[in-house]
């Protein structure tokens, strides 16, 4: 599946380029309208970009009241990026999409490097919205801390469904009398200089908890979405190259295919978790005895990723009332999740998407 | 809808120190005077943003000044080398005009031409920093042409409806003594189409992305780079 990562594309303002994803991820909403940060906002770098926005968004209220109809218009499933400064400021607006029809999901925005940071540990914020919506939930973790897949592991025992994999990275960028370019003074990198901490961060987190994961960084190409799912990234999400290349999406996913046949993998899904040790390469016979394993990571309405984004949005299985259906949560003790792969966390994961 | 094409470069010719580099148009459309294209850079992540300079028959030609690795990439390209384009985007100038004078200051005359053309030729004063920057003025033929230390402020009669773009202390001193002049400014833009929200300036008093509410304002509407480090104030933040 291939959506966009927050912040890169406004839905409304190009409705064709969002209709080119499987879901399409909103700006971050904070309780309270933002402006954003003063400019100059962005600079180019050598292999990608800075930017600090700071979360500019209409607030909550707004978002409601005049976004998130014309949104669910378009025709394309709406994931929710939430922010906020405490948790309770992310619980509160988890609680306000809950009766929200047509929200495929959350995604919470732990680590914005363009704000204060939230008070609240990533795990706090995690159980906060987890009691306080049925949707399915997505950390949105950064690549800079020391330990991510520590930090994965305790959003995960906090009720996370699932992990978005990387946000950007702070750097500075200067002009030519050495003065930083961005108002400021830094900024969120993004763009190909992620790929390799992208890479790491969805291998080590998807070894840590076995949870669905968004992959993002760098993905410029079909074999740099390829690689991320190697990784153990279900889905995919375009970031900076939406700039460039507003048909990224559609490039992205015919070049996809033709990445997978030249790695020797028959479909893009073939290549799940592949850069795993545990995860064995499909035999030459071309059974894949891995994914029909008892188990294994297996989606649960035979949805594999990327697939042509019109018939998914027909086809998506959405549960009334739009929300995730109610399940049991078994937080697993940190040694089970180690197991990863192997840890038996997909069949009882039901993908409300 | 912003749509990428991959067209081929069929010319780049000097025109003082800018190189007009023309492209096969293809099926993309010239749009209004004022739209821009966003041009990709080789070799860099990011599009550059360029109003459309003049659209020849069966190409779109950007005047380009090389001021930085983006730009200089562009104006070493060579007929039968292929860039990614997106375009028209933003917003024009108005057209339904009783008097218009054309105001171009440095690489700001880029849009002219083709306005010019469309407004059937009327009266224009340019201003450049240098007489070699001023061979430009050949793109407008018959304009009035002046050079630094002389500004275009100086040469602008009364009464006339002004269309202009150029450097940003130009197109300040423009609003303020003319508010209902139509005004083409710049900003940094990753995109083009409204998605990164990097070229929000403050228009009307708010930060708004410049890319969906302009290029082409009206005087009025004063746009503002709020001030970073060491940057000068805006006029109208230091007056609040």
């Amino acid at each position: 599946m291939l959506l966009n990562a927050s912040g890169c594309l406004d839905a409304l303002a190009a409705p064709d380029v969002a209709r080119q994803l499987d879901a399409f991820v909103t700006k971050t909403i904070t309780p309270l309208p933002r402006e954003g940060n003063a400019p100059p906002r962005i600079a180019e770098t050598a292999h990608g970009m800075l930017n600090a926005i700071g979360l500019a968004n209409p607030g909550r209220e707004r978002f409601l009241a005049e976004q998130l109809p014309r949104l669910l218009e378009l025709g394309v499933p709406v994931w929710v990026s939430v922010g906020g400064f405490c948790a309770a400021d992310y619980a509160e607006t988890c609680a306000a999409l809950d009766g929200v029809d047509g929200v495929a999901a959350v995604e919470l925005n732990l680590s914005c490097p363009n704000v204060d940071e939230a008070a609240d540990s990533a795990a706090e914020i995690v159980a906060a919205c987890r009691a306080a919506t049925r949707l399915s939930l997505y950390a949105k973790l950064s690549a800079a801390h020391p330990d991510v897949a520590a930090v994965a592991r305790a959003v995960a025992q906090a009720g996370a469904d699932g992990l978005s994999l990387v946000n950007t990275l702070r750097g500075i960028a200067l002009d030519r009398a050495l003065r930083p370019v961005l108002a400021r003074g830094s900024g969120g990198l993004s763009g190909p200089s992620l790929k390799p901490l992208a890479l790491y961060a969805v291998h080590a987190c998807y070894a840590a908890t076995g949870l669905s994961i968004v992959g993002m960084g760098g993905v410029q190409t079909g074999r740099d979405a390829l690689e991320l799912l190697a990784c153990g990234a279900r889905d995919v999400a375009l970031g900076t190259v939406l700039f460039a290349d507003p048909d990224a999406p559609r490039r992205v996913r015919a070049e996809l295919h033709d990445a997978a046949a030249e790695a020797g993998v028959a479909s893009p899904e073939d290549a799940f978790a592949l850069a795993h040790a545990s995860r064995k390469r499909p035999g030459k016979d071309g059974k894949r005895p891995s994914l029909n394993a008892p188990g294994a990571l297996v989606r649960s309405a035979g949805r594999g990723p990327l697939e042509d984004a019109s018939a998914r949005a027909r086809s998506l299985p959405r549960p009334a009332h739009g929300r995730a259906q109610a399940r049991e949560r078994r937080p697993r003790p940190a040694g089970a999740a180690e197991e990863g792969p192997q840890g038996g966390q997909g069949s009882d994961r039901a993908d409300p998407r | 809808m912003p749509r990428a094409h991959r067209r081929r470069v069929v010319g780049a010719e000097r025109v003082g120190p800018y190189t007009l580099l023309r492209l096969d148009r293809g099926p993309l459309d010239p749009g209004a005077p004022g739209q821009f294209f966003m041009l990709e850079a080789p070799g860099r992540p990011l599009p550059r943003p360029f109003s459309l300079c003049l659209a020849p028959p069966g190409e779109l030609a950007f005047l380009i000044e090389p001021v930085g690795p983006g730009t200089e990439a562009l104006c070493a390209l060579e007929p039968g080398d292929e860039i990614r384009v997106v375009g028209p985007l933003g917003r024009g100038y108005r057209l339904d005009v009783a008097r218009p004078l054309l105001v171009g200051g440095g690489i700001g005359i880029a849009p002219l031409p083709w306005l010019s053309q469309a407004l059937g030729r009327p009266p224009a004063v340019l201003g450049f920093r240098t007489a070699a920057h001023a061979e430009a003025a050949a793109l407008l033929p018959g304009a009035e042409v002046v050079v630094d230390p002389v500004l275009v402020t100086d040469a602008i009669p009364s009464g006339l409806d002004l269309l202009a773009c150029g450097p940003e202390p130009m197109l300040r001193a423009l609003a303020a003594r003319w508010p209902e002049a139509q005004l083409a400014w710049e900003a940094p833009m990753a995109c083009g189409y409204g998605a990164c929200y990097g070229c929000a300036v403050r228009i009307d008093g708010e930060l708004k992305r410049l890319c969906v509410e302009g290029p082409v304002l009206s005087g009025h509407r004063l746009v503002c780079h709020v001030p970073g480090p060491g940057r000068e104030t805006c006029p109208k933040e230091a007056a609040a």
